[in-house]
């Protein structure tokens, strides 16, 4: 980065009201109102493939941080979601976004090391490391994720990065039912298979991705076809274009249809029963994914619903969710924890107020 | 410890459950490093959360600082006492409070030990990740106050990637809820700032862990090198052949023979350089990485390549590893276990110096490393009892976490910062970086009792310290033996 487009946002956070920064737009629930541009915070600044970690500025896109990583057969394992729409490093941390590949090995949260930001008296500030391994200090890597830019401006991003499998295959299992189809994700969840992805689709279909050297993947996928087809269903296999095609598709959330807002509602896989079942009374039905094994449901709100009734119905649930795109008056929604702590936090790293969100009103 | 915080907390705890005699405050003295002491005040022994609590909200009340104590292994003295402080003891808070093997998930009170996790999780073919040497006795609630981390860290993580979820009470008395029963989230990630907070942010009473799937299959190699830096020569090739091993350790002679001495793992005995690769997943998977290792690792140089045929002969290789902290004690009175992280590229930069530092302070060092991720831990040797002894291993332990600075890592991968690190962490970060951290500590402690003197340097909170014999000792309430 020049020192100037530093300098530049250091000094738009010293003096401005508020300082709410867009990266690459891909999530507009998130960056409606923002304020800052990051123009000059991208590029990739340190990266050694024996290392297993890369340091870029905040506004990188993660295509071009993909790429760099590919030549050297590395990849983010937590599948960075709408890369191709132009999400960038620093958004996808402050969205606390991860696709598909989260199953496997963790989140954005489990591979972020280190941040630089800019707090809200405009000074830039280091936490974490540039290491696979550190214990020193808070973990403000950590509370950086999902926090919306409430507690600075990111700057620098240190990731942790692994080996990418030399090979894939991808399951799509047809279930009569959805109580077989969930039963089936609940054993392969639990089961010692070591799934890069598992995803539900409901009514009943499941989607299985497993990565491996060229000569495991074959007879993995078989057993595991084998054990799904023994369950009731129908199988089918997918590997080279068309496999990776499915995936990235996932990853851009393609699925949403025009009208719809996404939607991210984090639950307990054991959950995924109960919450189809009250997602069914709706009228319209909302379009809807469970991700990372049960762990996430990516809601497809249609707009006619409203707000509103999202709102209810995730109280009805107890559970939390945060807008990704379409209109919203509020990005987060539901029953968000922590807040107490959270407020604590920011009046450390934002005492002015600065990178609170407009229509912010979040409970705890 | 004033009479009127004495009193109340004697409301709160019977005597059988509140120690202020000597004999009684002893064993809690020390942590794991040992070569710190402090009495506290008191020590009451917490049966329930309720009383973590009321413990908690009367140290505010009256600001008296209060440290959270588990096994008491720290290696940083992250559970040393302080003088006049008490001592929160969290060991009869043991329950796990549910395992639901569908939702891979186990709620966990803090006094919980890390080992009885996975053999609770065990018939439900799951188990608990973080595996510290210390698992058969260390607690939860200090795996999350100092986010440990254990041999298979490079693949799966440390405690913070494992623990989803947590209900503390803060040290002003608040309790919060952070993160929930999902491997994801919305809003800031609290759970995870929260983990590794050595304390300062007070106490953990209920931790929503993640379990993994019991791991099917593992091959684990043990290859013996003449030279300490060709084992580290050999991880780097692993490393970048794209094989993603659950472990890489590596021993140097001197932690061989500590571990022989202790645990008789019979490791080859003419080897420099002992490396531990262990690759674990689905065995088709396993089975055809096995066959990459073995060509790398015979291509790296080893004078012999020993595979284990079973789970005895894999956790005979395991236990001289585990076992060799303690071991150490079998070669010399008294040692430090240093922890500081090195990028891995620069492992055998760091190994030379080691040595180098060694030799020039006259005081043996072994060295037993998480080489996958950099992590060094050299035990520097030395007798308490020799003049100046002692004083000679500290610095020689603060030129090993100023090279870890120095070479871009950190002073700390899993032991935390604690009173040992305390005045390094102001080198591995800087002014602005410090005093934020204050701050924040601050938001959460306005008094700064919880954990006081551990990671940050005491701030302007008014430190309590009394000189003479305390008002209760007149009294003949405690006492001094």
């Amino acid at each position: 980065m020049s020192a100037g487009a530093l300098e530049r946002i250091l000094e738009a956070v010293r003096s401005g009201e508020r300082a709410l920064p867009r990266g690459g737009g891909s999530k507009p629930a998130l960056s409606g109102g923002a304020t800052l541009a990051l123009d000059g915070l991208s590029g990739l600044l340190e990266y050694d493939p024996g290392e297993y970690t890369f340091t870029a500025l905040a506004a990188t896109p993660i295509r071009e941080v993909e790429a760099a990583l590919a030549e050297h057969g590395q990849y983010l394992p937590f599948d960075p979601p709408l890369a191709g729409t132009g999400a960038t490093l620093g958004g996808t941390v402050a969205a606390g976004l991860s696709g598909p590949g989260r199953f496997r090995y963790g989140g954005v949260r489990d591979f972020l090391l280190g941040v630089r930001f800019a707090d809200g008296r405009g000074q830039a500030l280091m936490s974490g490391g540039k290491v696979v391994k550190n214990a020193a200090g808070f973990d403000l890597p950590k509370a950086m994720v999902g926090s919306l830019g409430r507690f600075g401006v990111l700057l620098e991003l240190t990731f942790k990065v692994f080996p990418k499998p030399e090979s894939y295959a991808a399951l799509r299992a047809d279930f009569a039912a959805t109580a077989a189809a969930l039963e089936a994700l609940a054993t392969l969840a639990k089961g010692p298979f070591d799934l890069s992805c598992l995803e539900f689709e409901p009514p009943g279909r499941l989607w299985l991705r497993l990565g491996g050297l060229a000569e495991a993947v074959p007879p993995r996928s078989a057993a595991l076809a084998q054990l799904l087809e023994e369950r009731g269903g129908q199988v089918e296999t997918l590997t080279g274009p068309t496999e990776e095609a499915l995936w990235h598709e996932l990853r851009e959330f393609s699925w949403v249809p025009a009208g719809h807002g996404l939607v991210k509602v984090p639950l307990a896989p054991t959950r995924v029963g109960e919450i189809e079942a009250t997602l069914a009374d709706l009228d319209p039905t909302p379009a809807r994914r469970y991700g990372v094994g049960g762990n996430v449901l990516w809601l497809a709100w249609p707009e006619p619903l409203g707000e509103a009734r999202l709102e209810a119905w995730l109280q009805q649930q107890g559970l939390p969710a945060m807008a990704v795109t379409g209109r919203w008056a509020r990005p987060l929604l539901g029953r968000v924890s922590g807040e107490g702590f959270a407020r604590r936090v920011a009046e450390v790293l934002d005492p002015e107020g600065k990178f609170r969100l407009p229509e912010a009103k979040v409970r705890s | 410890m004033t009479e009127a915080f004495h009193t109340e907390l004697a409301a709160l705890f019977p005597p059988a459950r509140l120690l202020t005699r000597p004999a009684q405050l002893l064993p809690y003295e020390s942590d794991g490093l040992t070569a710190f002491k402090a009495r506290p005040a008191a020590v009451v022994l917490a049966e329930t959360r309720d009383e973590v609590v009321a413990a908690v909200r009367l140290c505010h009340e009256h600001g008296v600082p209060f440290v959270a104590r588990g096994s008491g292994t720290s290696l940083s003295g992250g559970a040393l006492p302080i003088e006049d402080g008490i001592v929160i003891a969290l060991n009869r808070l043991n329950r796990i409070v549910s395992l639901d093997p569908e939702a891979q998930l186990a709620v966990v009170e803090p006094g919980v030990i890390n080992r009885q996790v996975s053999l609770a999780a065990a018939p439900h073919g799951l188990h608990y990740a973080p595996d510290p040497s210390s698992g058969p006795v260390c607690t939860i609630g200090g795996n999350v106050a100092f986010n440990s981390g254990g041999a298979h860290c490079l693949k799966y993580g440390m405690t913070a990637n494992h623990v989803l979820g947590l209900t503390a009470v803060l040290p002003d008395g608040e309790l919060v809820t952070l993160g929930g029963p999902s491997l994801e989230g919305v809003g800031p990630d609290l759970a995870g700032l929260f983990v590794g907070s050595e304390g300062l942010f007070g106490i953990a009473l209920e931790i929503t862990l993640r379990l993994l799937p019991t791991v099917a299959h593992t091959r684990t190699v043990l290859a013996a090198y003449r030279q300490l830096a060709v084992a580290g020569e050999a991880v780097a090739q692993v490393v970048a052949a794209g094989l993603l091993p659950g472990a890489m350790e590596i021993m140097d002679r001197l932690a061989m023979d500590a571990a022989e001495a202790a645990v008789q793992a019979g490791y080859p005995p003419d080897a420099q350089g002992l490396l531990i690769v262990e690759l674990e997943g689905v065995e088709a998977e396993v089975e055809a990485e096995f066959p990459r290792l073995m060509a790398l690792l015979e291509a790296s140089g080893p004078f012999e390549l020993r595979v284990a045929r079973d789970e005895a002969e894999r956790a005979a290789i395991w236990k001289g590893r585990k076992g060799a902290f303690s071991a150490v004690g079998r070669l010399s009175p008294d040692y430090i276990v240093q922890d500081g992280v090195v990028p891995r590229g620069r492992l055998g930069e760091a190994l030379d110096e080691i040595l180098r530092l060694s030799q020039a302070y006259d005081l043996r060092v072994a060295n037993v490393f998480h080489a996958g991720d950099g992590n060094l831990h050299p035990l520097i040797l030395f007798d308490g009892n020799r003049e100046g002894e002692l004083e000679r291993a500290e610095e020689l332990a603060a030129k090993i976490l100023r090279m870890c600075i120095r070479l871009g890592g950190s002073i700390t991968g899993e032991h935390g910062v604690g009173v040992e690190k305390r005045a390094f962490l102001a080198e591995q970060f800087g002014a602005a970086e410090m005093d934020m951290m204050a701050r924040l500590r601050r938001a959460i402690d306005p008094k700064e009792i919880a954990n006081r003197g551990k990671m940050l340097p005491v701030g302007e909170a008014p430190a309590l310290s009394q000189r003479g014999p305390h008002p209760l000792e007149q009294k003949g309430i405690i006492f001094r033996e």
